[in-house]
């Protein structure tokens, strides 16, 4: 579950006798898209693959995994969000309900 | 451990007081921290020890059940079981991932359980001593669990309230199987509703115990009402199980063991006995009936865990194999 | 069906085979499919809605006496995994090694009741009116002389290296087994063999990757593998010896005689072994007593101490319900 990346622990190399973090990805059935789900801990890719497998598709949850290690995300900062993201916010013209359709036209 | 995105090296400290505000905003919008917000260090303190307990139980909270695992009477019951205990190790883990977001690591987390620095739920220092325990573990104490669990969905720091949510989803299936294998007990032979009962009896009063100490001898739960980190007192969630579990034991044929347990029409709830608060404040102090065994049973773990966590990382730097020789090696020489 | 060891899992198809229900994220379907949490069966009766009719031309008997012994292989080794619950290395692997007892668990139970679908002759009797159901009756109310697994599956748990051999050994004989067995002609126990052969591919990849890890990781945990497997090796033998029934039912059309997959069991052991840079204990094959070994029901004295804690409760309610 952790979304911090590069976070306070995970910017540099793990600590000896801790395997690094992962974040694991996990596409829910066909035509999904890989849904970020949590993390584990792995001592490299290829287990980490088979624990996101044993730890996070237990219940038939998923079709397919991504596995990253969460050191090699790069995040946007939350000192950026406003010029990271307001510029997005006004414009709304951006999304098909900004335009107003009467009820009776039919297939739109 | 703090570092420039969070504290100390970041913000000037003067500016703290208007980051101060911003925080205490997004909590009472009912928004969530996110880990890079800034956030108070008390704030964060706060988060990791209740993580972190939350995580401990649930790891600690593997013996009681698992205790049972290899005498469970069907088959079935056994898969069910082994599951069982099975997410629990899920469990821990999400909620240790939820504490990593904090700048605590799961390895340092766990020393500090082993070494008796930080505290788990103490109804798991009590001893299973029938297989029935499972059935009214998963009923009493996951329900127990549950109300305490199902507001944490809404805390204020965001991967907690995640962490919780699925924990919740796969929880209902804990107490729906203990229920259920209660059920099934008491539609089956004599000596199998008399053992129902027994094992009630014996888990009632921890169960109402897990809710914490009462409101006016909790010191934390102010500060932690006003972050959002608890949403309602240990008093009210222990009311609300005694309400929801009274009609629950009716349906099942079993009495709860508090002579003065009825109902109040005037408060429109129960009332109840008060629990042993001496023998609570005992077992969270180390002496309840099984608390050496379960942190020995953990570090044990622990301990015979550390060369093969610790080849795996030999073995991902270089998967060539160790440069040293081994012993056998060493002698051939 | 490739025999390789799958040492290298391919990023995009990791996932589970699953049926999907009408969810549009990964978790919104866990509720909804709460009774089939863990199994691709029925939960209640394992063989629920299968045809269980007897092909023509088989010995019920014979058909019934092997299953019991696979069914047999899968449980014990089952409880042997299971208890790793809360004592593994950590968390992930705790959580592994569940989901490996579970699927044999679970390959346990099919078998058990296809035994007992075939010849209910072979099902203990207890008090009339006792609800419990045969697959239990196997499990629990049998002696450890009667129990027909292999040796191998009840060896006491050592420590990390000793269970990753030890999975590695089990799955690599019985997968070579299985694979064949999915054209059986009881068509039961194809399908048995066939939801097998996918769980186990995953405990063999899964044991694989841990014994090339612990080869190549320190000097400590080369030693410890070393150790494992010498200690298991004597066992390696008795997998592949033709027991009577197994001779009997492979010329039935229904069974595998296991001397047949010995030559691909070892070549990929040999793989794994190459491919962890270390090689094959020299012991010799453990002996039985007069010839018999676990196929004949004599066992090592671990067996009857397993059955003892295993069986003790269910035997407290021969007429319990659970």
């Amino acid at each position: 579950m952790t979304e911090t990346t590069p976070g306070p622990t995970s910017a540099g190399a793990a600590p000896r006798g801790e395997w690094p973090l992962y974040e694991v990805f996990v596409r829910g059935k066909r035509g999904l898209n890989h849904v970020h789900v949590g993390s584990l801990h792995a001592p490299d890719d290829q287990l980490a693959i088979r624990h996101a497998r044993d730890v996070y598709t237990r219940r038939n949850e998923g079709v397919s995994i991504w596995v990253v290690r969460s050191a090699d995300i790069t995040a946007s900062s939350p000192d950026e969000k406003d010029p990271m993201f307001a510029p997005s916010g006004d414009k709304v013209y951006r999304h098909p309900t900004f335009y107003d359709i009467p009820d009776d036209v039919p297939h739109m | 451990m703090t570092t420039d995105i969070t504290g100390p090296g970041g913000p000037a400290a003067d500016a703290e007081a208007e980051l101060e505000a911003q925080f205490q905003d997004t909590i009472s919008s009912k928004d969530r921290i996110e880990p890079r917000d800034w956030m108070p260090e008390k704030y964060r303190k706060t988060l990791i020890r209740q993580v972190a307990q939350h995580a401990h139980s649930e790891i600690i909270g593997m013996q009681p059940e698992g205790n049972w695992i290899s005498r469970a009477p069907s088959l079935r019951r056994k898969a069910i079981l082994l599951a069982k205990v099975q997410d629990e190790a899920g469990h821990g883990l999400y909620l240790y991932s939820a504490a990593e977001t904090l700048g605590a690591t799961r390895n340092e987390l766990t020393e500090k359980l082993v070494a008796g620095k930080q505290k788990y739920s103490s109804i798991f220092n009590y001893p299973t001593l029938s297989y029935t325990d499972v059935g009214t573990i998963g009923w009493l104490v996951d329900g127990a669990a549950i109300c305490n669990q199902v507001p944490l969905c809404r805390t204020s720091f965001g991967p907690y309230g995640r962490a919780m949510i699925r924990i919740c989803k796969e929880e209902s299936f804990h107490q729906r199987q203990g229920y259920e294998l209660l059920m099934t007990m008491m539609r089956g032979t004599e000596e199998q509703r008399a053992s129902v009962q027994e094992s009630v009896n014996r888990f009632w009063w921890p169960a109402l115990m897990m809710f914490g100490p009462p409101d006016d001898d909790s010191p934390n739960t102010e500060q932690s009402m006003e972050w959002g980190i608890k949403t309602h007192t240990n008093d009210e969630l222990r009311q609300k199980f005694v309400d929801m579990s009274v009609p629950q034991a009716e349906a099942l044929g079993v009495t709860f063991p508090d002579e003065g347990l009825k109902w109040n029409e005037e408060r429109g709830h129960y009332d109840f006995s008060t629990p042993d608060w001496d023998e609570f404040w005992a077992v969270v102090k180390g002496n309840g009936p099984c608390n050496e065994q379960r942190l020995a049973h953990r570090k044990r773990a622990w301990d015979d865990g550390a060369w093969v966590r610790e080849a795996a990382l030999a073995f991902a730097e270089n998967p060539e194999g160790p440069t040293e020789s081994t012993p056998a090696e060493e002698a051939a020489k | 069906m490739t025999n390789e060891p799958n040492i290298h899992v391919g990023h995009d198809e990791a996932g589970t085979n699953v049926e999907h229900g009408d969810h549009d994220n990964a978790y919104s379907g866990l509720l909804v499919n709460d009774a089939h949490w863990a199994f691709g069966t029925d939960f209640e009766d394992p063989l629920a809605g299968v045809d269980t009719t007897v092909p023509e031309g088989v010995d019920p008997k014979e058909l019934a006496a092997y299953c019991l012994m696979l069914g047999d292989d899968a449980l014990i080794f089952s409880q042997r995994i299971s208890e790793w619950c809360s004592n593994a290395p950590d968390l992930e692997e705790d959580i592994a090694l569940a989901n490996i007892s579970l699927d044999l668990l679970g390959q346990a139970r099919l078998l058990l009741a296809r035994a007992a679908a075939a010849d209910p002759a072979l099902v203990p009797e207890l008090p009339e009116g006792s609800p419990v159901p045969d697959e239990d009756r196997l499990a629990y109310f049998r002696e450890d002389l009667e129990f027909r697994n292999v040796r191998l599956a009840e060896v006491p748990d050592g420590d990390f290296a000793e269970a990753a051999a030890k999975i590695l050994i089990y799955s690599t004989w019985r997968l070579a087994i299985f694979e064949r067995l999915t054209s059986s002609r009881d068509s039961v126990l194809a399908a048995i063999a066939d939801k097998g052969v996918k769980e186990m591919s995953y405990h063999r990849d899964f044991a694989g990757r841990w014994v090339l890890t612990l080869a190549r990781g320190t000097a400590e945990s080369k030693t410890r593998l070393l150790t494992a497997l010498n200690g298991l090796w004597p066992l390696w033998a008795e997998l592949f010896e033709t027991h009577p029934i197994e001779a009997s039912v492979a010329a039935a059309g229904i069974g595998i005689d296991p001397a047949e997959v010995a030559d691909e069991a070892g070549v990929i052991i040999d793989q794994v072994f190459a491919a962890a840079g270390i090689d094959r204990p020299e012991r010799g094959a453990l002996a039985g007593v007069r010839g018999q070994k676990g196929r004949d029901g004599l066992h090592t004295e671990a067996l009857s101490k397993m059955l003892a804690d295993m069986q003790v409760v269910a035997r407290q309610h021969p007429e319990g319900q659970w």
